[in-house]
């Protein structure tokens, strides 16, 4: 009971977070309500027993991931968001389109998904087997990713470095 | 016990929300983060199924799945710089060009 409990009050802190992202207005304000959506799916993590992926949830997504978008938006100075107009046919077949939708999926996994229920940390995940499998079964899609991470490090930096035209400038005066 | 359905149908409601934000939204930083918020409503599928078939592998992959949000996230904000510095706006309909 209290499984079902903790679980429904943290998805629908995820739910308000989410919609929060798409009401508000403010790059900023949409931001800050992601990291309310990750921080509750932590939770969801926790109830789940994965605990090496909350805890990687809460250091590298809602930490540093998050970070860096915070301080994008400050860096540009993103203001409001402009509103535009959007066309009527979207309203009248997207909303409709979205509302069948939604409960088909909904329907289906409720009723004919055939899965069961799950206890409280029904497939523990500590930091110590998920690493053996890191570095064991999974060893060469983990040192792809290394050289991913690598491509973007340097990718990011040329992309986000002053043109040369700026850094002659510099260099004169 | 929670059904394992419920997992699902919450991940589903978030990466709905993102596929609305990133159909809606005008603003390419927060366009950006409504991807982040279809990966994060992916992961939490990854972990609920891992737990269904009692497979860690699905863990794992969430790990893998957090690497290249992170790699996406660098490169990306790195983009949108380029492009803020050139345009001097971030509004989606003023960048029509992928030329800098």
């Amino acid at each position: 009971m209290l499984h079902l409990i903790l679980f429904l009050t943290f998805a629908a802190i995820c739910v308000a977070g989410a919609v929060n992202l798409l009401v508000q207005r403010h790059p900023i304000n949409s931001a800050l309500s992601l990291v309310v959506v990750m921080g509750a799916l932590a939770v969801e993590f926790l109830l789940l027993g994965a605990e090496f992926v909350a805890a990687i949830q809460v250091i590298v997504y809602a930490g540093a991931v998050m970070v860096l978008f915070v301080f994008v938006i400050m860096l540009l100075n993103a203001g409001e968001e402009e509103h535009t107009t959007g066309s009527r046919a979207a309203l009248l077949l997207g909303v409709p389109g979205i509302l069948i939708g939604g409960l088909l999926m909904a329907w289906v996994l409720l009723e004919r998904s055939g899965t069961r229920a799950v206890a409280a940390g029904a497939l523990p995940g500590p930091p110590k087997t998920i690493g053996w499998l890191l570095f064991h079964d999974y060893l060469l899609p983990f040192e792809v990713t290394s050289v991913l991470v690598l491509i973007a490090i340097m990718g990011a930096v040329v992309l986000a470095a002053p043109p040369d035209s700026a850094r002659h400038n510099r260099r004169e005066n | 016990m929670v059904p394992l359905s419920y997992y699902l149908l919450l991940g589903g409601i978030l990466f709905a929300c993102g596929v609305i934000g990133f159909l809606i939204k005008r603003n390419l930083i927060a366009i950006f983060l409504s991807i982040e918020l279809m990966l994060n409503g992916v992961n939490l599928s990854f972990v609920a199924f891992a737990a269904q078939w009692h497979a860690l592998s699905g863990q794992v992959f969430v790990f893998f799945v957090m690497v290249v949000a992170a790699a996406e996230a660098a490169v990306g904000l790195a983009i949108i710089i380029a492009v803020y510095r050139t345009r001097e706006t971030l509004n989606v309909d003023q960048v029509n060009l992928l030329k800098l």
